[in-house]
Parts: structure tokens; sequence; C-alpha cells
């Protein structure tokens, strides 16, 4: 059962720029993905809309995996800000999460 | 037990705010490159080094390290290495820099300042007042400690009257050319990379390099700061003959080397895979990055020969 922060997404968006609302679940980031990441950025962006929290920090080690190389977000068909959206997941962690 | 990501941020954010550097490097290491080159310093115009390169050993030396502590009982302790680590550096004593190595990596730096003077590029240099930009730590989103910091570097270059950066390296070009004027007021510094600079000034051969290289670029030029055609104008007018492999180019395989500090295991199988793909296309690779240098050296055999691009150029291109 998903334990749901309502707040979640505001909080996230106060440690940084995060827009994920145009991804469509197509997959392209997934497919050419060096770093093959266990769970998806579709997935990872699906948790802090819906505002799963504990999700989200059950994905630390997935946030923490991604190679910010962009390789998925040039390839974007719906141009989603992926790395920017990641680094600001991290931040959202590191602040709340690892007392960094 | 994998690596634990609080700590060895903290551990390294710690460093950055209180040391002005991820991990320690001696000013006088970090300035050996310029030694007899004569050139002035501060000005409109500086070289900025962001210590990438000269970094490296120190980088490669902890990640060495980190990488026999991953999965192993000692990350128990990285909450007590950071408590300590606050009051007195503990990096210094996780580090043995190879000296041959920095000697290395201060070369490409000293290459790279040939190659402008040769173009006839006039350039002063911060020496010890130059400063890391904090690339690491904004990639983790440590973002408090990292703004701070680079309005303390943005300071080092208006206190100095510089207008115009000269980077070598693509993380220190993105940091002051894209990132920095985000997060900072009233930024208004010309950034512009060595192979742009090279590639618009149009330099004269001075040796044909008549030979085959494999080119790897790196996914901050290629992906995030637009560089892609220079470095191959630059090659090919020497009498390089390119080899691209098949992800190249805007479409370039990442080395792994951004996830080192936390995964290294899987850095070193991203950098054997991106080997893999470069070996493929020929045994002589040519890198444009610290980062890439460095992760695919460590994954490669013998039988591949990589280098940085500045060494091929200053043969070309030096006097």
């Amino acid at each position: 059962m998903l334990n749901i922060e309502s707040d979640l997404l505001d909080k996230i968006k106060e440690t940084g720029d995060f827009d994920a609302s145009a991804c469509m679940s197509c997959g392209c980031c997934t497919a050419l993905c060096p770093a093959e990441v266990a769970i998806l950025p579709r997935v990872l962006f699906r948790y802090a809309l819906l505002g799963a929290k504990d999700k989200l920090v059950e994905s630390t080690d997935t946030i923490f995996s991604c190679l910010l190389c962009k390789m998925c977000e040039d390839n974007c068909p719906s141009q989603v800000s992926i790395t920017e959206n990641i680094r600001t997941l991290r931040n959202y962690l590191n602040k709340n999460v690892h007392g960094v | 037990m994998a690596l634990p990501i609080g700590n060895v941020l903290g551990i390294l954010s710690d460093n950055l705010r209180k040391r002005k550097s991820v991990l320690p490097l001696k000013a006088s290491t970090a300035t050996a490159w310029a030694d007899g080159l004569d050139i002035l310093y501060g000005g409109d115009t500086v070289i900025y080094t962001g210590y990438m390169y000269q970094l490296i050993p120190s980088i490669s030396s902890l990640a060495k390290r980190m990488a026999g502590y991953e999965d192993s009982w000692m990350t128990k302790f990285f909450g007590v290495g950071r408590f300590f680590n606050k009051i007195v550096s503990l990096s210094k004593f996780m580090t043995h820099v190879d000296s041959e190595q920095q000697d290395a990596y201060n070369n490409v730096v000293r290459n790279i300042a040939k190659l402008l003077m040769a173009a006839g590029v006039k350039f002063g240099y911060l020496y010890d007042k130059e400063l890391y930009t904090g690339a690491l730590v904004y990639d983790q989103g440590v973002d408090d400690v990292f703004i701070k910091h680079a309005e303390r570097v943005h300071k080092v270059l208006t206190d100095n009257g510089v207008k115009k950066v000269i980077t070598i390296d693509p993380h220190t070009t993105d940091m002051l050319r894209s990132v920095y004027p985000k997060i900072i007021e009233g930024y208004d510094i010309e950034v512009i990379s060595y192979l742009e600079v090279l590639a618009e000034a149009n330099p004269d051969i001075a040796n044909n390099l008549d030979t085959d290289l494999v080119i790897h670029d790196s996914c901050v030029y290629a992906r995030y700061e637009d560089v892609v055609d220079q470095p191959r104008q630059l090659l090919t007018k020497a009498g390089a003959r390119l080899h691209e492999p098949e992800l190249s180019g805007k479409l370039t395989h990442c080395c792994g080397g951004p996830i080192e500090s936390l995964k290294p295991a899987k850095a070193h199988e991203i950098a054997a895979n991106r080997v893999e793909q470069l070996a493929e296309c020929g045994k002589n690779v040519v890198t444009m990055c610290p980062i890439c240098m460095v992760n695919l050296t460590n994954a490669a055999s013998d039988s591949i020969d990589i280098k940085d691009i500045s060494e091929y150029l200053v043969k070309a291109y030096g006097r």
C-alpha cells in the first residue's frame, strides 16, 4: 500500500526545479540509459507526482546512480528536463533524508 | 553494504565548504603546470583550469580506496569519518597521489596553455587564487553548499576584474557558462572553451598528424555545451583520420565517471562497455575530458591507447 504525502511535490519544488507532468511513460529514457538504472525515471517521477515519499526514499540508490549524461533527455519526445528533475530529487533527499 | 550516500556526500561537501575543494590539492601542485610559461597574473581574459585535470590523481586514488570499501563492513564507520573530517581533513590521509600521474595531468594543462599561446591568444592566470567550481557537489544535489561556493568563485573573478574566461574541460565550462548564470544575480562573464577558441582562431599546422584516431565525445561538451564540431575540425585539419563509434557526437556514450564517487563498481562497468565500443573502431582513442580519460584508462587493457586531445593538438599546432 502506498503511503501518500499530499504536499510532497510542493516540498520537492521548494528544493529546485521539478516538472515531470509532460512525461507520458513512453520508455525512451530507459531504452537509452547507459547505466541501465533499475527503476525508470518515469517511475521515480510518478512517485513524486503521487506523493509517495516512502517509495522515493526506497529509490535513493537509483536516484544517485543516474550519470546525468542527458542521453535520455536529449531523446525524450516530451522534452522533460530529466536530469534537472533527478538533481532536484537528490537535493530533496540530501536535505530531508541524508542530513547534507 | 553499498557506500553510504549521505556520509560520502557529507564529507565531499564539508570539504568544499571548509576547504574550498572536494579533495585536498596543494596550490603548488595545482599551479605547477604554469612554471616557466611566464603567464601574467590576472587580466580581462584568463585561462581557468578549475583544477579538474590537476585533481584527477587525487580523485583516482580516492576512487580506488572507495571501491575497496564498497560492500564492506567499513561503510558503518563513514559517519564517524564525516564527524572527524569536519575537524581535520581525513581526505588528505585517504589519498595517495602518484607523482608520475600528477605530472602527466599537469602536462595536459601545460599543453593547452601552449596551444593557446601558439595561436596568438592573450590570456592571464589567477594562479593560487583560482578555485574549483564545485561541479561534483552540484551534480549530487547539495545545492546550499554549492551556491555559497559559486558565489565565492564569482567574487574571485570579479575582484580580479576578469571579463572572459577560457576553460579547459567540459565540466568547468558548463558550470561557469550555463549553471552559474542561473544562480548568481548579475553574472556577466563570457566563458569559452579552449577548443572553441582554437577552432575560431584556425591556426596553421606545424606538423601533420597523419594518424588514425577514435574520438570519444564528453557527454557534457556534446549534450550540455554543444561542443562537437570543434575538436573534429581541429583534428581533421591536422591530418588525423577520425573514426567514430556508433554512439558518437550528440549520441555519445557516458564514461561512467559521474558516479565514480558513490558507485565505483557500476562506473567501472559502464567504462568497460564504452572501451569495448571504442576498441572496435581502432586502438588510439582521443578524449577531451579528464574524467573520461581516467575512467576509460582504468577500464582499458594495454592494447588500447587513450590520450587527451591536447596531446595530439600540441603536436600539430604547437610551436
